[in-house]
């Protein structure tokens, strides 16, 4: 392992103010600039910084003898990427944003960021607008997607304003295309729609982010546990959920649960 | 078991209409001085206790009400479930007027444990997920991982046709499954007999070159764990002779089998808008006639140079997925035949020491572990050596942050892992999307209005394995 400070892929922009987590506003400079005709692309944001680590391991409490404690890492997701993203990108962009404009939704309005990585295109989109993007995609003869491959939400309990993230698998099977789509919800008021009414194969999927993060699709027809029993407290896969676990007895010694062992930030 | 009535409030059986209202402002977490583990005395409706005896006499102690609806369960314990399904179905005579799941009997936490391990102990969860095709969650696994890395170029092509070539002997024994306890739900005992008897022959091979029938962890992110053991290709190209021999006592007994068809041909209909709909992939959605197949469409670990066919049907019922599947495996076994004459010698896994396992494996006297010359250079030779193994192995390799999302063709269907890393030694988050568990909800779009008998046969064409629904 090289530095473990700075373990950022080469690929990712460093942002300029470390200090300043920034949490994402649609900045609309992007459709205030000259060309008219075509949608325009969102502006190019900084990586968002979703968490910052010290510490490498160990006692956190104590004195620091190791020096490992200075360390300091900034988990950052990638920002809006830059045009063009090579492949069919564009042109699902293209679309996707005449369509909304048709519809008299702005998609600086509806969408947050549009991230490039590792080859996967994801449309962070505002939650009041989810549906609405949903219905573009699957119906606009140009995009075409109309397999829904399921509901995945993740906690990023240190990103205050948006914890609860879902994202969305896409895919055309007409154009042969893949998509993600994610949007967010405060934890304190963790509601998202639904999609249901869009594509009702993520009827279980909901009925799971709900059962595992406790995010409320509204409009759901009936969003009840679906892995976990009725009468389960919490939500298993929050980071603020413990794993549990007993200490294993191993030929006289005692190795500890698996979220007491050792962990490198 | 047959209850009478209304639900218990809180039942399972959940998907019923009109319960929405119960969680829609956020649970925190308590349900006041309910107790779970009481007496039962607070269900609503009146529970009777069957376990055999005559039907009439059943219906006739219901008594003073016999217009009002029998609800039945199926399951979670029952022989023709497939595993720990319960299956909650209204019955009006032997019409199924309403059916729905209820899962979850087998949910492991496996996402949860995977956040408090390394990526490659990943590999050891994943392959327990559903246990029938342990090869393709480790695939799927493995690929997510290796994107988030960004090393998906420098996997050795030697790595990917073993992973092409492991797949397709997987793809085999898990059709043979459905096929073998598909036809045992239906009575066709001889369809059981003869897909376990083949399935034996993969899971040998699986044997022989994992060391394990099932929960390999053998596949591993930047390659796989071991190379083919001496004799591994010899015992293949035996089964691939012996396989066109095995096959036709199955395709014989059901193929044309007027008791078969009677079964099956019309059973568990789903057409391609209800399988767009609920998002069924797989022999579900191939039997519609469409032909998708991730294999083809969007290939990966090299499918683009196999030759094979996408196979369908027409029929979108039970029998067309079950001619699908038999299909399929005659094309699998034409891809491995492709995959043994592809392999040439050479590494097994990515050349970069900061992520590929510090040692190969190999078979000691007390199993399988890290090889004796690597323990020998590690203990006795490098200091180096031993430092890199032991950060390697204890600490891990770690990922750069982002999340990825990768989609491989299954035998159900497409099987998605969605990982997010947040630059660590261990994921931040890990989600599969298994076919099953999705497909699963067309069991009732499939089966109500049909007879009792025909909702066996149309969740035996779905071919859930519970494993993988529940995670």
């Amino acid at each position: 392992m090289s530095t473990p400070s700075q373990p950022q892929s080469p690929s990712q922009p460093q942002p300029q103010q470390p200090s300043q987590p920034q949490p994402q506003t649609a900045t609309v400079q992007g459709a205030e600039s000259t060309k008219a005709n075509l949608p325009q692309p969102l502006a190019v944001q900084e990586a968002e910084i979703i968490a910052v680590r010290k510490g490498m391991f160990g006692n956190r409490n104590g004195g620091d003898t190791t020096g490992y404690g200075r360390l300091v890492r900034r988990i950052e997701l990638p920002g809006q990427s830059e045009r063009p993203y090579g492949g069919y990108f564009d042109e699902v962009e293209n679309e996707l944003f005449g369509a909304l404009d048709e519809q008299d939704l702005a998609p600086e309005l509806a969408i947050d960021k549009v991230v490039l990585f590792r080859d996967q295109l994801t449309f962070h989109v505002k939650r009041e607008h989810i549906r609405a993007v949903a219905k573009t995609l699957r119906d606009d003869p140009a995009l075409r997607f109309e397999l829904c491959l399921g509901v995945s939400g993740v906690h990023y309990p240190e990103e205050i304003g948006r914890e609860l993230h879902v994202l969305i698998p896409l895919m055309s099977v007409t154009h042969n295309r893949r998509i993600l789509l994610e949007t967010s919800c405060p934890d304190a008021d963790p509601h998202i729609p639904s999609l249901y009414p869009v594509y009702p194969a993520v009827d279980w999927h909901e009925r799971e982010t709900w059962d595992m993060f406790g995010i409320v699709f509204d409009g759901h027809p009936a969003l009840t546990r679906i892995l976990m029993p009725d009468d389960w407290p919490g939500h298993p896969q929050r980071k603020d959920y413990p794993l549990g676990g007993i200490p294993v007895e191993f030929l006289g010694a005692q190795i500890p649960a698996p979220d007491q062992r050792r962990a490198y930030n | 078991m047959a209850e009478q009535a209304e639900q218990p409030e809180s039942g399972t059986a959940g998907p019923g209409p009109g319960e929405n209202g119960e969680h829609e402002h956020g649970d925190d977490g308590r349900r006041g001085d309910f107790d779970p583990y009481g007496d039962g005395d607070d269900s609503s409706g009146r529970v009777f206790t069957v376990t055999g005896g005559d039907w009439d006499d059943i219906a006739a102690s219901l008594g003073e009400s016999p217009e009002e609806r029998v609800v039945v369960n199926m399951g979670p314990q029952h022989p023709s479930t497939h595993g720990v399904l319960r299956l909650i179905i209204e019955l009006e005579g032997e019409t199924a007027t309403e059916v729905r799941c209820g899962i979850g009997y087998l949910h492991t936490g496996i996402e949860k444990n995977m956040e408090y391990r390394s990526w490659v102990q990943g590999s050891t969860f994943v392959t327990r997920m559903d246990y029938v095709t342990p090869f393709f969650q480790e695939v799927a696994y493995a690929l997510a991982v290796e994107k988030l890395l960004d090393i998906e170029a420098q996997v050795p092509e030697r790595a990917q046709i073993i992973r092409v070539l492991l797949m397709e002997l997987n793809r085999i024994s898990s059709h043979l499954v459905c096929i073998a306890t598909g036809g045992m739900e239906m009575g066709a005992l001889s369809a059981m007999i003869f897909g376990f008897r083949e399935r034996e022959l993969v899971l040998d091979i699986f044997e022989m070159i994992t060391g394990l029938r099932m929960n390999h962890a053998f596949i591993r992110p930047g390659g796989i764990a071991q190379d083919l053991p001496p004799g591994a290709v010899d015992k293949i190209r035996e089964f691939l002779a012996l396989m066109p021999k095995r096959l036709p006592d199955i395709e014989k007994l059901c193929n044309e089998n007027p008791i078969f068809k009677g079964r099956t041909v019309g059973v568990g209909y789903l057409d391609l808008t209800g399988c767009m709909a609920l998002g069924a992939t797989g022999p579900i959605l191939r039997s519609t006639g469409l032909p998708h197949d991730l294999r083809k469409s969007q290939p990966y670990c090299g499918y683009e140079q196999y030759d094979f066919d996408v196979c369908t049907w027409d029929s979108s019922d039970s029998y067309g997925r079950f001619r699908i599947r038999l299909d399929e495996v005659h094309q699998s076994l034409k891809i491995i035949d492709q995959c043994l004459d592809k392999l040439q010698p050479g590494p097994v896994m990515v050349a970069d020491k900061k992520i590929a396992w510090p040692a190969q494996l190999a078979l000691g006297a007390d199993g399988m572990g890290n090889s004796l010359d690597h323990i020998r250079h590690i203990m006795g030779e490098s200091m180096e050596a031993l430092i890199h193994h032991f950060k390697l192995v204890t600490e891990g390799f770690r990922v750069p942050a982002g999340q990825v999302y990768v989609g491989i063709e299954s035998p159900k269907g497409e099987i998605g892992c969605h990982l997010v890393s947040d630059g660590g030694t261990r994921p931040y988050r890990a989600h599969f999307r298994d076919p099953s568990f999705n497909n699963l909800q067309c069991v009732s779009a499939m089966t109500e209005g049909s007879m009792i008998a025909d909702v066996i046969v149309a969740v035996a064409s779905i071919d859930p394995v519970m494993g993988g629904v529940d995670r």
